[in-house]
């Protein structure tokens, strides 16, 4: 508290950049926490809340007649334009926030302080919701090609490593440590994705420190190793995600890229994925493009072009397309690098996960991923979105890219994802909140240092309580259960309005197909329920079941009685509406024979194709 | 038989076919004189049925003996056929082209078309200006139909009964016709219940250099605007290309005579820049070569998207005018059949829910563009593969109702249609079995006597079972004024019809299935909910008297 100087300012107004309409007068508030603006309208008041965490950026425009104008940038591209009565004030708002949109120490951040009041149990049990070796397990590993390694358990090998490692059975403890010493920041390659189909895999790793001419028999016997891992293919593919220009330039640093006649049986790639640098001023010009007042249809899309960000969504889609068809189709393992491997390839492998595994598509899939991919791959949260006061040339919107690329997807494959925009657009905002600690620190030793599960709470399993809310109506896993294929032509890639310019509410459709659709799935699961009801009240008063008095001892009876027969699968109208239910917290009133058909398809769900769920959607459609 | 001298050769074996995202098909390919038939010998299920009239340019080229002719249509479909023999081919492809650029309009299918269903409902008298004035007439009594135009001789692009305001006689409106371009007067266009307020449309005035006025105009005009209120002019050109105007005869609305007035202009462009949009815009859909840079610079240079922008922007603002300034509105560019016809639609389509179901659309499509004279038969005469000079060939209409895609977009449950329908009226425009399209005019479709000849697209499309494919699954009628979003964020490149062969539609279609599954099943489960009350408070009467003594 003690960084806010002017806690509350009357008299403010919030300029909207599209409705002419006159600016209401409203209160301007700074929490420890928010920024809020208060409007006083005559019917509802209405209030915007602003995270400090959020905040990007705060512009002092030059004194106007009518006041003085602050322009507050934020990671959510939220834009604020607030006229303040007085210069003074203006500034002492100004000066605040610039101290408490920039937190110092770690200890400032939100989670630290956010409290959902749950027990410590309950705090440990949400921080095990996301567990990698669960995800191993599930992909098949170990098995006798693959195994689970503790070898980094101390975080000795590589300090911006997981704990727990994917390695190839046949690489010895020597090959494997040899390979981290060869590999920038000792990010040795290690297993990324396991497909059990073609036992092909995609590894990570950082550049090799190759220099011009250097060497390393470990890391060589390493690739080998990766290689002979996969019986199916006699070759793997080497995928350096950066252009070749800035590869070549890292030779001379001692780092670079593998000369293809030191190890055997490698195919070579470049990517040509820009550097954080040029996806941030690329951002920036976007962003810029998109606080534009009254562009023209040309200025628009002039812009878009010279921005450059569609170019760069489409070389990581791309890329990932290519190592998800080489894994999918050829059956040929990948390995993957860019300089330091936390960037461009965590966007790569984790785009070509969505790609080749349903899974992943879901919505606690999607989690598995990011925790997987990202957090604990060591992918830098703290730097790459300016958590903490730092240096600003660390920031790049690496992580929004990558839910651009799934967004640019699910347009593509409407039924293909669990999971709705709200869904992709609430996860972002978290990243940049703090509110809960997932992605405070840069890597897994580092949130291990800073006690985060035992300060912080995990953001999972509050998704997974308000999960309705992010559910894809139209998701259709079965249909949907294999290698998705999409066009990556540049007229299939579409500006995403819905992120970039959200809070421009005019601009958005007046009228949402999702939430129509929504609403719809939520009224279906009461109406089904009240079906149930009225079936089983017509069989007490026709006498075939006995008077609600009475205990009902087991489900079966009913499932035994005709009249309640269709009711068990008219419960199940879309197979993966099983969590739906599930997660809108049952009633204790509904029969047990319902939970009892739900957990049959909750085992299922994590399968591919539930054939379960197929036959109770045709019977569905007979008996309706 | 005129068709059979242009056929040179009637049907050829072992043909391929090429389309994107289907298979190749094997087959025998027949030409017929309206047709161009490919059907497979394997299975009878494959069968490629092409109207001559779709067809907007054909390629050929020749690898040895194999000819192949790359068939490109009018509703920007491209398929290739695979030709053995190279006389073959190339009389295919002379007889194709002599058999796709017919002048004659008595030659058309329509005219040869006969329907494989009953026609129930007629959509020839569907839509008479008879019938819109009654609808009128519940609402008001300042407005009559004048029989004025019932030669076509006032005005040759108007229908025989025109919309006035009742205290202007039919010697006015003569002298009005002489003052305004192509006999176009002012006549009725939209009657805004809500205010009372109306939209008019004309032609250019006929000032000239020398500033000529006519009393008569300004009477009639005038005539539509309360007292003490004032109106607006819509001039859907820019005030430089309204000033040119002058030299050829025409112009705008002088301040200094119509005092009453305010005159706005706007920047819809001509036809033939329309036109050369629509070539380059398909041009770059269709290169698939381009880089994202490429890509989105050609987009831009097409202007394709900026004329979509402006011409949703004159319509909001005709809409404006008169639902929110409760001002009565006059819209006109030069002719008055083009640009004027776009805002004036659109502006119905926001103001007017009934524009938004499918009937009123369909009224819409015939009171706004047949009946009000937009040539199509010009128009359409080519669409974007057209390697020759453009005559009079514009995508004015195609233009029309991509603006309206972009306002069903934004309010997706407040149309009665879906996307679909809004497709469908454009192949038909461009090349259809039925009349409707056919002919320039009004007077021209008289004199065609189409309406005994040819089929209605609308008996056909309102059939029941072609209704349901165009019914918008989401619709919720909704009696408000909907307001579009013009913002360049908000305007998306219509898909559906410049990528719609360019993607595989399958998990779009799958979407758009089960999204109608939702709702279907929602409602057959409320039916059933409803119907099982109905059974138990029935039981509970019954049971009652039994148990209440």
């Amino acid at each position: 508290m003690e960084h806010i100087i002017t806690p509350k300012v009357e008299y403010v107004k919030l300029l909207d950049r599209y409705t002419s309409k006159k600016a209401v007068t409203g209160t301007l508030y700074l929490t420890a926490t928010h920024l809020i603006y208060v409007e006083p309208a005559n019917n509802n008041r209405k209030e915007t809340w602003v995270l400090h965490h959020h905040i990007s950026a705060i512009e002092k425009l030059p004194l106007t007649a009518s006041g003085c104008p602050l322009l507050i940038h934020c990671k959510t591209f939220q834009l604020l334009h607030l006229l303040l009565p007085r210069e003074r004030e203006a500034q002492e708002v100004h000066q605040s926030l610039l101290r408490l949109s920039q937190p110092v120490k770690v200890e400032e951040l939100y989670a630290f302080l956010y409290n959902p009041k749950q027990s410590d149990a309950e705090r440990l049990d949400g921080w095990s919701l996301i567990d990698i070796v669960t995800d191993f397990n599930r992909m098949g590993l170990p098995n006798e090609l693959w195994d689970i390694s503790h070898i980094n358990s101390e975080y000795e090998l590589c300090s911006t490593y997981p704990s727990v490692l994917g390695l190839p059975k046949s690489a010895s403890v020597a090959t494997v440590t040899g390979s981290a010493k060869f590999r920038s920041r000792g990010r040795l390659p290690a297993l990324s994705y396991y497909h059990k189909d073609t036992k092909a895999a995609i590894c990570r790793c950082s550049q090799p420190l190759s220099g011009l001419s250097s060497r390393c028999i470990e890391d060589e016997q390493m690739l080998q190793a990766i290689s002979e891992a996969n019986p199916n293919c006699p070759f793997i593919y080497v995928v350096d995600t950066r252009p070749k220009l800035n590869a070549m330039a890292n030779r001379a640093a001692g780092k670079g890229y593998e000369n293809e006649g030191n190890y055997s049986n490698i195919r070579f790639q470049f990517q040509g994925i820009e550097n954080i640098h040029v996806m941030r001023s690329s951002l920036q010009k976007l962003l810029e493009l998109c606080a534009q007042k009254s562009p023209s249809m040309s200025d628009y899309l002039t812009g878009l072009e010279n921005s450059g960000w569609l170019r760069h969504i489409k070389a990581v889609m791309d890329a990932g397309v290519f190592l998800a068809k080489a894994v999918g189709d050829e059956g040929a393992s990948v390995l993957v690098h860019c300089s330091d491997g936390w960037d461009r390839t965590a966007q790569v492998c984790s785009l070509a996960c969505i790609l080749l595994d349903p899974y992943y598509r879901t919505i606690k899939g999607l989690m598995v991923l990011i925790e997987k991919e990202w957090i604990s791959f060591g992918h830098k949260f703290s730097h790459r979105c300016g958590l903490l006061e730092g240096d600003p040339k660390e920031v790049s919107p690496v992580f929004t890219q990558f839910v651009e690329c799934v967004w640019q997807l699910s347009e593509q494959f409407p039924c293909a994802f669990q999971f709705n925009e709200r869904y992709l657009l609430t996860i972002h905002d978290h990243v940049y909140a703090c509110q809960y600690g997932n992605f405070i620190g840069n890597c897994q030793k580092e949130r291990q240092d800073m006690r985060l599960r035992e300060r912080t709470f995990s953001l999972w399993p509050f998704l997974l309580q308000c999960q309705d809310e992010f559910r894809n109506p139209l998701y259709k896993r079965s249909t949907h259960n294999s290698l998705l294929r999409p066009s990556t032509l540049p007229l299939h890639f579409k500006f995403w309005c819905g992120m970039y310019n959200r809070y421009d509410k005019g601009m958005q459709p007046k009228q949402s197909v999702l939430d129509t659709l929504l609403t719809l799935t939520l009224k279906q699961t009461q109406e089904e329920r009240t079906m149930t009801e009225l079936q089983r009240q017509l069989a007490v008063a026709d006498g075939v079941l006995p008077h609600p008095d009475e205990p009902i001892d087991s489900s079966s009876d009913h499932n035994g009685s005709p009249k309640a027969l269709p009711t068990t699968s008219l419960d199940q109208p879309n197979g993966d509406c099983v969590s739906l239910t599930n997660g809108a917290g049952e009633e204790e009133e509904s029969a047990n024979r319902e939970a009892e058909a739900e957990d049959d398809l909750r085992a299922a769900k994590d399968k591919p194709v539930s054939m379960v769920t197929q036959i109770l959607k045709e019977e569905v459609q007979e008996s309706s | 038989m005129e068709f059979a001298e242009l056929i040179k050769t009637p049907r050829v074996d072992s043909v391929v076919l090429h389309r994107p995202f289907l298979p190749t098909v094997e087959g025998t390919l027949c030409l017929t004189g309206h047709h161009l038939i490919l059907s497979s010998r394997q299975d009878n299920t494959e069968e490629l049925w092409l109207l001559h009239s779709n067809i907007d340019a054909i390629d050929k080229r020749f690898v040895g003996s194999l000819g192949t002719i790359i068939v490109k249509c009018k509703d920007l479909r491209i398929i290739q056929l695979d030709i053995p023999g190279m006389e073959e081919c190339l009389n295919i492809a002379s007889s194709i082209e002599a058999l796709s650029t017919l002048d004659s309009l008595s030659l058309m299918y329509p005219f040869f078309y006969r329907p494989m269903f009953e026609v129930i409902e007629d959509g020839w008298n569907l839509f008479s200006p008879a019938e819109a004035f009654k609808d009128l007439e519940s609402m008001t009594d300042e407005w009559r139909l004048s029989e004025i135009n019932k030669d076509f001789a006032v005005c040759p692009s108007y229908p025989s009964l025109v919309t006035v305001p009742k205290d202007i006689d039919d010697d006015t409106l003569c002298k009005a016709a002489a003052f305004r371009h192509g006999g176009r007067f002012p006549v009725l266009s939209y009657y805004h219940k809500k205010n009372g307020m109306v939209m008019m449309r004309a032609g250019q005035p006929l000032t000239g250099t020398n500033g000529r006025r006519c009393k008569e105009d300004e009477k009639l005009i005038n005539a539509t605007l309360r007292p003490g209120k004032r109106g607006y002019i819509i001039d859907t050109r820019t005030i430089a290309v309204a000033q040119q105007a002058k030299a050829r005869g025409g112009g705008f609305e002088q301040e200094a005579n119509y005092p009453q007035w305010r005159r706005i202009h706007k920047a819809i462009e001509r036809s033939n820049i329309l036109q050369e949009s629509l070539i380059k815009l398909v041009e770059a859909c269709n290169d698939q070569s381009n880089s994202m840079d490429r890509w989105l610079s050609k987009l831009e240079a097409s202007n394709w998207q900026s004329h979509v922008k402006e011409i949703l922007t004159t319509a909001c603002l005709a809409a404006q005018c008169i639902d929110r300034e409760g001002a009565s509105v006059l819209v006109h560019g030069t002719e008055g059949t083009d640009s004027t016809l776009q805002v004036t639609s659109l502006a119905q389509i926001i103001l007017e829910p009934v524009c938004r179901t499918i009937r009123g659309f369909q009224a819409l499509v015939e009171r706004e563009w047949l009946q009000a004279g937009h040539p199509f038969q010009q128009r359409c005469a080519q669409s974007a593969y057209s390697n020759g000079k453009p005559r009079s060939e514009a995508p004015v209409f195609l233009l029309f109702l991509d603006c309206v895609w972009q306002i069903l977009r934004q309010f997706p449950c407040s149309f009665e249609f879906n996307e679909h329908f809004l497709v469908t009226l454009f192949e038909h425009a461009y090349a259809s079995q039925f009349g409707t399209f056919l002919g320039n005019s009004a007077a021209e479709r008289v004199k065609l006597k189409l309406s005994r000849k040819t089929v209605s697209l609308w008996s056909w499309v309102n059939r029941p079972q072609e209704l349901e494919r165009f019914v918008n699954p989401l619709y919720e009628p909704n009696s408000l004024v909907i307001w579009p979003s013009v913002a360049p964020q908000s305007l998306l490149l219509w898909e559906g019809v410049f990528l719609r062969w360019n993607r595989s539609t399958k998990c779009l279609d799958e979407a758009y299935e089960e999204m109608v599954h939702i709702i279907e099943y929602n409602k057959e489960l409320q039916n059933k909910v409803n119907s099982l009350s109905r059974q138990l408070a029935q039981l509970e009467t019954e049971d009652s008297p039994l148990q209440s003594p």
